[in-house]
């Protein structure tokens, strides 16, 4: 009886596929100013304003990246410590004594010469830090993605711009949804299956 | 994103407001010229030429820094930095008539009292020294003269060149003086990188000649970078408040400006100035520690924690995270902060003397560090107002200079061919 398409287990989203950075940016910007959260834009290069445009607040990775540096620095102020002169005789079933090298005539606990491991520990948890949380924050590795399944958006790496909405939304109803990216003057919709 | 350049020409033009940094320059230079040589004669002949070394030091430090900065736009094409360029170049046009600052100073040495301020130029001195009979081949007064001579013309002939031609492109627009500039960079970088290394080798690591650090030509460099890129945030800031530069610099530009003297000024400057402790604290070699011994002693103690915290702790947490470098006036603040650590670092690198004799002398560290705090021994602390009015004077003629180079030019390099890149620049 009803012949509207209702989204289904299949839809996963639609697209819309505009051809200049500008166009995208008016579109993210009205699709947030609809009431949609769960969209995204995918453009061949970086388009800058894109975030401010589709409301994409600032991310955590800075302030990970600065207690993974610091960490980096603790940890090697600590081993560098434990292992040239600690010794934990009074509580420990096993006498546990730090190789108590004397180097040079320094003392064991000799600051500067523990600077430059910390450097490079801070530097390595630091990129560390960086790497992987740049990895669980955009739920990397994708192995694999609707958009990227879709033969209609290869485009996308080469001169197209690509706005998807998708289905899970809470806002999302077919045929608004539809009216509402027509509206935007795309090139052409795209249905995305699952 | 905005590529065209929205500000009306009194923008950008320095204008009344040129009248305002030059009265201000020529009143610090007046005041502190003035009273260097008035308490010359009351502070005595050594104390004149370390303050006027200090001074020297300080004021070509910030200069050289702005143009280093001008040339490495050129090497690396960069098209940010394009409407903050003429900043650093009006620092840089300083060069051209700072080669009168080294006058006296070649006239001290030249004229045979170079022991006032050098060891090496003493020539009772070094009849009795092997190390600096066979270092006069390279610390003898003619050749430091005549290395003086040819600092002084490379700066004055590289700032012109490079001033000059992007002044002159403000007028005609001609893309090819970028080019011809690009093309002469890299060899002007290498002889900046060589004068400036010597310069620093000739004028303060000279004072102690037995002494050597390799590195010692980079720690200068570090420190340049320091004064020049916070002098530029906060004269950049200065303008903006009054108004100036339109859209040509915004948040953006303070931004990257902020990022450069957090690598350079802050985190480069510890790198080095550790690496060089390091090294020489590890080996433990008599002639390359004694230039320590003075500075981890009695007031210099103090000074060197002032500046392990002021000039790299407390910076690098306040500007390692994004949003301080975002505000103008929180970014001017912290750069007016690091130009007082940058002054005191130059202090730091001036003034302390090798106590040698005591060094030899001392059966023990403890003894040393007694000595020096009861007084018996010296290691050069001394505090007069003639260091204060000799920095204040030659900054000011340094301030001075920068708003007499950019009187009647735009403040902003205006027919630049990569202008447009530069307004149009966002940090992601």
């Amino acid at each position: 009886m009803s012949t509207a398409p209702t989204p289904n287990d299949t839809l996963w989203g639609l697209a819309a596929v505009f051809d200049t950075p500008a166009k995208i940016m008016h579109a993210a910007k009205a699709t947030r100013e609809r009431g949609f959260r769960w969209f995204d834009c995918h453009t061949p290069f970086p388009v800058h304003g894109l975030d401010f445009a589709m409301g994409v607040s600032y991310t955590i990775l800075p302030i990970l990246v600065f207690f993974g540096g610091l960490t980096g620095t603790c940890l090697a102020i600590f081993l560098q410590t434990f292992t040239n002169s600690f010794e934990l005789d009074i509580w420990a079933l096993v006498p546990v004594v730090g190789y108590q090298f004397e180097v040079s005539g320094k003392p064991l606990i000799s600051t500067p010469a523990f600077v430059p491991v910390a450097f490079e520990l801070t530097v390595l948890l630091s990129a560390l830090t960086t790497v992987f949380g740049m990895f669980v924050l955009n739920k990397l590795p994708c192995l694999y993605h609707p958009v990227l399944k879709s033969t209609q958006l290869k485009r996308i790496t080469d001169d197209r711009f690509v706005l998807v909405i998708e289905a899970g939304d809470p806002e999302f109803v077919m045929e608004d949804a539809t009216d509402f990216l027509r509206s935007l003057d795309p090139e052409s919709i795209v249905e995305l299956e699952a | 994103m905005n590529t065209t350049l929205n500000a009306t020409t009194e923008q950008l033009h320095l204008g009344a407001m040129g009248k305002k940094f030059t009265g201000v320059g020529v009143t610090l230079a007046v005041i502190g010229v003035g009273g260097t040589l008035a308490l010359a004669s009351s502070a005595g002949a050594e104390t004149f030429w370390r303050a006027y070394l200090f001074a020297v030091s300080a004021a070509f430090a910030i200069c050289l820094g702005g143009l280093f900065f001008t040339i490495l736009q050129h090497i690396v094409r960069a098209g940010w930095s394009v409407t903050v360029r003429r900043t650093a170049e009006g620092l840089a046009a300083n060069l051209k008539w700072m080669w009168i600052l080294l006058v006296p100073m070649i006239v001290l040495v030249w004229g045979g009292n170079g022991h006032l301020l050098y060891e090496w130029a003493d020539t009772d001195l070094v009849a009795h020294d092997y190390l600096l009979q066979k270092k006069a081949a390279y610390l003898n007064p003619t050749f430091w003269c005549i290395r003086m001579i040819a600092y002084g013309a490379i700066w004055a002939v590289l700032a012109k060149f490079f001033v000059g031609h992007s002044i002159a492109q403000d007028a005609d627009g001609n893309v090819s003086r970028s080019s011809a500039m690009q093309m002469l960079a890299p060899i002007g970088i290498v002889l900046y990188a060589l004068t400036q290394t010597f310069a620093a080798i000739d004028w303060i690591m000279s004072l102690q000649p037995t002494w050597f650090s390799t590195m010692f030509g980079v720690y200068y460099f570090a420190v340049s970078c320091t004064g020049c890129f916070a002098t530029m945030i906060i004269l950049l800031a200065v303008l903006k408040n009054g108004g100036k530069l339109g859209n040509a610099v915004n948040t953006e530009h303070f931004h990257d400006l902020g990022k450069m003297l957090f690598a350079f000024g802050v985190v480069f400057w510890a790198y080095i100035g550790f690496s060089q402790y390091m090294l020489i604290w590890y080996a433990n070699i008599p002639v390359e520690t004694g230039w320590f011994f003075p500075r981890q002693m009695g007031e210099y103690f103090y000074v060197s924690w002032i500046l392990i915290i002021g000039h790299f702790m407390l910076p690098f947490v306040v500007l390692v995270s994004r949003w301080p470098k975002r505000f103008p006036g929180v970014i001017a603040a912290i750069a007016t902060w690091m130009v007082l650590m940058f002054l005191v670092d130059v202090y730091w690198l001036v003034m302390p003397v090798v106590p040698t004799d005591a060094l030899i002398n001392s059966e023990t560290n403890d003894a040393l560090v007694a000595a020096v705090e009861a007084g018996e021994v010296s290691i050069g602390w001394n505090p007069h107002l003639i260091q204060l009015t000799a920095i204040a004077g030659v900054l000011g003629l340094v301030l001075a200079g920068w708003a007499f180079a950019l009187r009647r030019c735009s403040l902003v390099p205006v027919r630049d061919p990569r202008l447009p890149e530069a307004l149009a620049f966002e940090n992601l």
